[in-house]
C-alpha cells in the first residue's frame, strides 16, 4: 500500500501514536539480559565501599577504631565523619529542609544509620574490612513510639537542634517535634462537629512500609583528576536535582558534575531522596583518585534508604442523619524518623495529605500534622503515589466506612449521595486544591454493575446465616474504595523541591529524513518512556513511533527536568513533550505552505502532513518538511527543525477510580484469598493502554502487599524486626490474584492531551479496597476499626476478638 | 585468601578462572565473566533475580558458591536467545505480552520458566504461578508474566506437534 491509497486512518493506525496498544521499545534488550544497571557498571580500577552500621537505635559514638581495618590488604581509605567534616560533608540537606548525618557524627539515631564508609579493591574485601572496624557505643534511651517522642520527659534525639524553636516549616512545640501544619478552616469544623446529627471518630493508623524495589539504590562515582570533571551514575529518580544538590553541597560547578540514571530496576519512591552512600562515594573518588561504586544489599535498602508512610491519623467525621457529609476533622501525627527526609514539594510538609477530602463533596474540613522525630530511618517517601496521597486516600475511604456503620447506612450508598457531582467541575475542595475534571457517579455505576454489587450483598448475607448456623468458617468481604488522586507536581507558583521549581521539559530534533530524537528530564524506573513518549510525538508530529528515539537520564544531553515520581512524567513531561511538538508544527506548516506556494493560513494539518485546504491532493509530509527544513533556503526561516519547551503546568491533574475488592477469609485460620478485584481507573486520555494495564496489575499487586502484610516493624529496642525478605511480605505469584481492569475517561481540561498519569492510582486506591474488604467481612460481628497489615495472625487476632473462635 | 581453580561452561562456552572458595556463582557470572543478565536483588535466596539453570536445574545463583558449581553447565538469559541473536520464544512472549516493566526480575524469570517448561510442557496456570513463586517481581503483579509463559508454552507445543 503507497501513502496515497492509505485512508487517514490507516494512515494514522501506522504512526503507533497515542491510544496504541505499541509494543514496548524497551523490551528487546531487557528480555535478553542486556539492561544496563548500575550494579552492571564496571569501570577501570573501579573500587568498592560499604557501609558500616550502627547496631544499636539511639547511642552515643565514644570512638571509631580503623587500624585493623587498615591494614587489610585490599582496602584503600576507611572514612568517617571526621574525614568529612573539613569538606563539610559531614552532614548533608535533606529534600525537606532538614540535614542528616552522612556519617555518625558523635551519635545515632536508629538502627543502620551509617558510621564509616570502608573502601576496597573488591567487594569481599570490603565486607571483611566492615567486620574490622571497631566502634564504641554507648546506648542511649530509645524513642520508636510518636507519642511518646512528644512527651516532655522523653529523650532528646536531636541535639543539634534542641534549643532551635524555629525549624523549615514553622514553630517547633517540643524537642522531638519537627512541624506543625495546618490546612482548612478549624473553628468552622469543630462547630459542624458539635452540631451534627451524627459525629464517627475512629483513629486510623496506616503503618511503616517500604518501596523496597528489586533492584536497590547505589551508584557508581567517577572523579577524572585531569578534566575536573565528575560523573555518577546512580539509581536516580531526579537526576538533574541531584546534580544541582550535588554543586551546592560539594562547591563543584555544576557545569562539571554529570549524572546519570542509567536502567532502573523499580523506585517507587526509593530512589528519589540522597543517601550517605552517593556522598561517601563521591568523596571516596576524589580522594582515592579512582571509579567508586557502592551498592546496598537488600537490608540496607530496608533499614536504612527512604521508608513510606507511618502515619497515625485522628478523624471526625459529621453527617446528617440521612448521610450527607457536613464536615470533615483530621489530625495526624506523622513519624519522620531520625531525621526529617521526606520527599514533599517544599511547601508541602504533609505532601498533599490535604487531598484528604477524597471524591466528596465536604463543606468544610480542618486539617493538622505534627512531624515528629523517633529512633527509626529517616525517609517518608512517597511509595508509589503522589506525595501522602496514599495515606490521605486510605483515611477518608476508611472514616467513610466507619461512617456507614455510625448510620447503618450500606457504604456504597453512602459515597453516591456525597461524591461531587459531574457538574461541580472544576471543583474548589474545603482544603483548597481544584479539581480539574471528574465524573464519579458514571464511574460508580459502571464499577457496581460489572461485579453486580447487589448479588454480591445477598450472598454475603447468606454466608452471615450459614457462619451463624455453624455450615461454614469462611466470610465474605466486599471492599469498596473510590478515590481521586493529586498528580502532576506541579504548578511552580506553588511547587518547588529545595527551591527547584517543579516544571519538566523535553527537546525534539527532527533529522533530516524525518527520523527524531527526543530528550526529556524524566527517567524511567519501568513505565516504558521511550515506548510512551515516542507515542505522544508519533500523533503531534506524524512520524511513526518507531522512527522515534526517547532518550533520558543523562544530565549532559537532557533538558533540565524534576524527574520521574508522583505520576508527574505524562503530567508534565507529557505536556512538554506535546508542546515542544507544536512548536515544531508551527514551524512546518510555514516551510509547507511555501513549498506549496500558498498562504501560512491555506494549509491544515493532516494526521502526517500539511495539506492544501480544499485540496487534498496538494500536501507535504513532515517527512518532506523536515528534508527541506534542512536543504533549503526558505526565505524569513531559519534552517533546522527543533524545539526545546519547558512546562509549567497550570494546574495538578485529578485522576479517580473505582476500585472493589471480593475477599475470602477464614476465621479459624485468618488466611485470606482474594475471589475478585475489579479495578477501574479514569486517568484521562489513554496514551497506551497496554502499559496503563500492567501498572493497574503492578500498583494493585503492592497495594495488596502493603494491606495483607507487608511492614517495617520495629520492637522497642528499634531493632528492625522485617529487615530482610523473608520478613518483609512480597506477595509472589501464588497470592497475588489476577485484575478485571476497567476505564471511563474524563480528560484533563487544562492539559495539552488531556492524560492525567496513572502508575500510583492503583497503590493508593487498592490499600483501602483490600483493607476495606477485610473489615466488610467482620462488620455483621461488630468490627469497626483493625489497624494494617491484616497478615494472617492479625485477622485471627480480630476474629478472636469478637469471640468467633467460642 | 587462596584461590581455587574451577572449570564450568557457561551458555555453551567452556571458562576457567580462579576464585576464592567463598565466591558465590552470581559474583564469578557478573565479575568475572561479565555475564550481567542475573540480577542481585537479595542475595538470601529470596527474591530469585539470580536465576540461572545449572545442570538442567533452576538455582538461585548467590546461593551457590562458584566452587560447587565447578565441572556444571551453566545456562543464564544471555544463552535463551535463538542461534541467528533473534530473540527465544519465552523472550518473545514476554514482550509480546507485556509481562516486564523495569526488566530488574526478568533474566531471572525468563529463565526459570525456561527451566519451568522443560519440567512441564503443559503447565496449568496454577502450576505457572506456583512454579515461579520463587521469583518476585515488584512491577508487573506477575498477571502478564503468567500470560507470557502460557503463551509460549502454548506455541512451543505447536511447534513440536509440526514438527513430529
Ligand atoms: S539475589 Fe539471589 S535470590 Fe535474590
Ligand atoms: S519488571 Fe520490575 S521487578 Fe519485575
Amino acid at each position: 500500500m503507497t501513502d496515497q491509497t492509505m485512508t487517514p486512518e490507516e494512515r494514522a493506525a501506522s504512526l503507533e501514536g497515542m491510544g496504541c496498544r505499541r509494543k514496548r521499545v524497551e523490551d528487546v534488550r531487557f528480555t535478553q539480559g542486556k539492561g544496563n544497571y548500575v550494579d552492571d557498571i564496571k569501570l577501570p580500577g573501579m573500587l568498592f565501599g560499604a557501609f558500616v552500621r550502627s547496631p544499636y537505635a539511639h547511642a552515643r559514638v565514644k570512638s571509631i577504631n580503623a587500624d585493623a581495618a587498615k591494614a587489610l590488604p585490599g582496602v584503600v581509605a576507611v572514612l568517617t565523619a571526621e574525614d568529612l567534616a573539613p569538606l563539610g560533608l559531614h552532614w548533608m540537606p535533606t529534600l525537606a529542609g532538614d540535614k542528616q548525618m552522612v556519617l555518625a557524627d558523635g551519635k545515632v539515631l536508629f538502627q543502620g544509620q551509617e558510621v564509616a564508609f570502608v573502601v576496597a579493591e573488591d567487594r569481599y574485601t570490603a565486607a571483611d574490612a566492615v567486620e574490622l572496624v571497631e566502634v564504641e557505643y554507648e546506648e542511649l534511651p530509645v524513642v520508636t513510639d510518636p507519642f511518646r517522642a512528644l512527651e516532655p520527659d522523653a529523650p532528646v534525639l536531636r541535639e543539634d537542634i534542641k534549643d532551635q524553636k524555629e525549624g523549615a516549616h514553622g514553630p517547633r512545640k517540643h524537642h522531638n517535634h519537627i512541624f506543625t501544619w495546618e490546612q482548612g478552616d478549624r473553628e468552622a469544623t469543630e462547630k459542624v462537629l458539635e452540631e451534627a446529627d451524627v459525629v464517627a471518630e475512629e483513629m486510623i493508623y496506616y503503618h511503616r512500609t517500604h518501596p523496597c524495589p528489586l533492584e536497590t539504590c547505589g551508584c557508581v562515582a567517577s572523579m577524572d583528576k585531569v578534566t575536573g570533571k565528575l560523573t555518577v551514575w546512580g539509581t536516580f529518580q531526579a537526576p538533574h536535582a541531584i546534580r544541582t544538590v550535588v554543586s551546592l553541597i560539594s562547591g563543584i560547578a555544576e557545569h562539571n558534575i554529570r549524572i546519570i540514571s542509567p536502567d532502573i530496576g523499580g523506585g517507587f519512591g526509593n530512589k528519589v531522596g540522597a543517601y550517605p552512600g552517593y556522598v561517601c562515594s563521591v568523596v571516596a573518588s576524589i580522594v582515592t583518585g579512582r571509579p567508586v561504586k557502592w551498592v546496598e544489599n537488600r537490608m540496607e535498602n530496608l533499614m536504612s534508604t527512604a521508608f513510606a508512610r507511618d502515619y497515625w491519623m485522628k478523624g471526625r467525621i459529621a453527617a446528617t442523619k440521612d448521610g450527607r457529609i457536613t464536615g470533615l476533622w483530621c489530625h495526624v501525627t506523622a513519624d519522620h524518623g531520625g531525621f526529617d527526609a521526606c520527599a514533599d514539594p517544599t511547601k508541602f510538609p504533609a505532601g498533599f495529605f490535604n487531598i484528604c477530602t477524597g471524591s466528596y463533596d465536604i463543606p468544610v474540613a480542618y486539617l493538622c500534622v505534627d512531624g515528629v522525630y523517633t529512633n527509626k530511618a529517616p525517609g517518608g517517601v512517597a511509595y508509589r503515589c503522589s506525595f501522602r496521597v496514599t495515606e490521605a486516600a486510605y483515611f477518608i475511604e476508611r472514616m467513610i466506612e466507619v461512617l456507614a456503620i455510625e448510620l447503618g447506612m450500606d457504604a456504597a450508598e453512602l459515597r453516591r449521595i456525597n461524591f461531587i457531582r459531574k457538574d461541580q467541575f472544576p471543583y474548589k475542595s474545603a482544603l483548597g486544591w481544584e479539581y480539574d475534571s471528574g465524573d464519579y457517579h458514571t464511574a460508580w455505576e459502571k464499577a457496581l454493575k460489572a461485579v453486580d454489587y447487589e448479588g454480591l450483598r445477598r450472598e454475603q448475607a447468606q454466608r452471615i446465616e450459614e457462619f451463624k448456623a455453624g455450615k461454614t468458617r469462611k466470610l465474605l468481604g466486599i471492599g469498596l474504595s473510590h478515590f481521586t488522586e493529586i498528580v502532576g507536581a506541579g504548578p511552580v507558583k506553588n511547587c518547588d523541591i529545595l527551591g527547584l521549581g517543579m516544571f519538566d521539559s523535553c527537546e525534539i530534533r527532527i533529522h533530516p529524513t524525518g527520523s527524531a530524537i527526543a530528550r526529556l528530564g524524566t527517567i524511567s524506573q519501568g513505565q516504558g518512556h521511550a515506548t510512551t513518549f515516542a507515542q505522544i510525538l508519533a500523533s503531534e508530529l506524524g512520524i511513526p513511533a518507531s522512527d522515534i528515539t526517547v532518550e533520558e537520564g543523562d544530565t549532559d544531553t537532557a533538558p533540565y527536568g524534576l524527574g520521574t515520581y508522583g505520576s508527574r512524567s505524562t503530567p508534565v513531561a507529557g505536556a512538554a513533550t506535546a508542546m515542544a511538538a507544536r512548536k515544531i508544527r508551527a514551524k512546518a506548516q510555514m516551510i509547507a505552505a511555501y513549498l506549496l506556494e500558498v498562504h501560512d493560513d491555506d494549509v491544515e494539518w493532516d494526521v502526517d502532513r500539511f495539506v492544501v485546504k480544499g485540496n487534498p491532493e496538494r500536501f507535504k509530509t513532515m517527512k518532506e518538511i523536515a528534508f527541506a527544513a534542512y536543504n533549503q533556503a526558505i526565505p524569513g526561516l531559519e534552517p533546522g527543525l527543533e524545539a526545546v519547551s519547558y512546562y509549567d503546568p497550570p494546574n495538578m491533574t485529578y485522576p479517580f477510580r473505582a476500585y472493589i475488592c471480593v475477599m475470602e477469609i477464614d476465621v479459624d485460620t485468618g488466611e485470606w484469598q482474594v475471589r475478585q478485584f475489579y479495578a477501574l481507573d479514569d486517568c484521562g486520555t489513554r496514551i497506551n493502554p497496554m502499559i496503563i494495564e500492567g501498572q493497574v496489575h503492578g500498583g494493585l499487586t503492592e497495594a495488596l502487599a502493603i494491606a495483607m502484610g507487608q511492614e517495617i516493624a520495629y520492637d522497642e529496642m528499634g531493632n528492625v524486626k522485617t529487615g530482610t525478605l523473608m520478613d518483609f511480605f512480597i506477595p509472589t505469584a501464588w497470592e497475588t490474584p489476577n485484575y478485571i481492569t476497567d476505564h471511563t475517561v474524563t480528560p484533563s481540561p487544562h492539559h495539552p492531551i488531556g492524560a492525567k498519569g496513572v502508575g500510583e492510582s492503583p497503590n493508593v486506591g487498592g490499600v483501602p479496597a483490600f483493607s476495606n474488604a477485610v473489615h466488610d467481612a467482620f462488620r455483621a460481628f461488630g468490627l469497626r476499626q483493625a489497624h494494617m497489615p491484616h497478615d494472617h495472625w492479625r485477622i485471627w487476632q480480630i476474629a478472636e476478638n469478637l469471640g468467633l473462635h467460642a | 585468601m587462596s584461590k581455587t581453580h574451577v572449570k564450568l561452561k557457561v551458555n555453551g562456552r567452556e571458562v576457567e578462572g580462579l576464585a576464592e572458595p567463598r565466591m558465590l556463582l552470581i559474583h564469578f557470572l557478573r565479575e568475572e565473566l561479565g555475564i550481567t543478565g542475573p540480577h542481585i536483588g537479595c542475595e538470601t535466596s529470596h527474591c530469585g533475580a539470580c536465576t540461572v539453570d545449572m545442570d538442567g536445574r533452576s538455582v538461585k545463583s548467590c546461593t551457590v558458591f562458584v566452587a560447587q558449581a565447578n565441572g556444571a553447565e551453566i545456562t543464564t538469559v544471555e544463552g535463551l536467545a535463538n542461534p541467528d541473536g533473534s530473540l527465544g520464544v519465552i523472550q518473545e512472549k514476554f514482550r509480546e505480552h507485556h509481562g516486564l516493566q523495569c526488566g530488574f526480575c526478568t533474566p531471572g524469570m525468563i529463565t526459570r520458566a525456561h527451566r519451568l517448561l522443560q519440567e512441564n510442557p503443559n503447565p496449568t496456570e496454577e502450576e505457572v504461578r506456583f512454579g515461579i513463586a520463587g521469583n518476585l517481581c515488584r512491577c508487573t503483579g506477575y498477571q502478564n508474566i503468567v500470560k507470557a509463559i502460557m503463551a509460549a508454552a502454548a506455541e512451543l507445543n505447536a511447534a513440536k506437534e509440526a514438527a513430529e
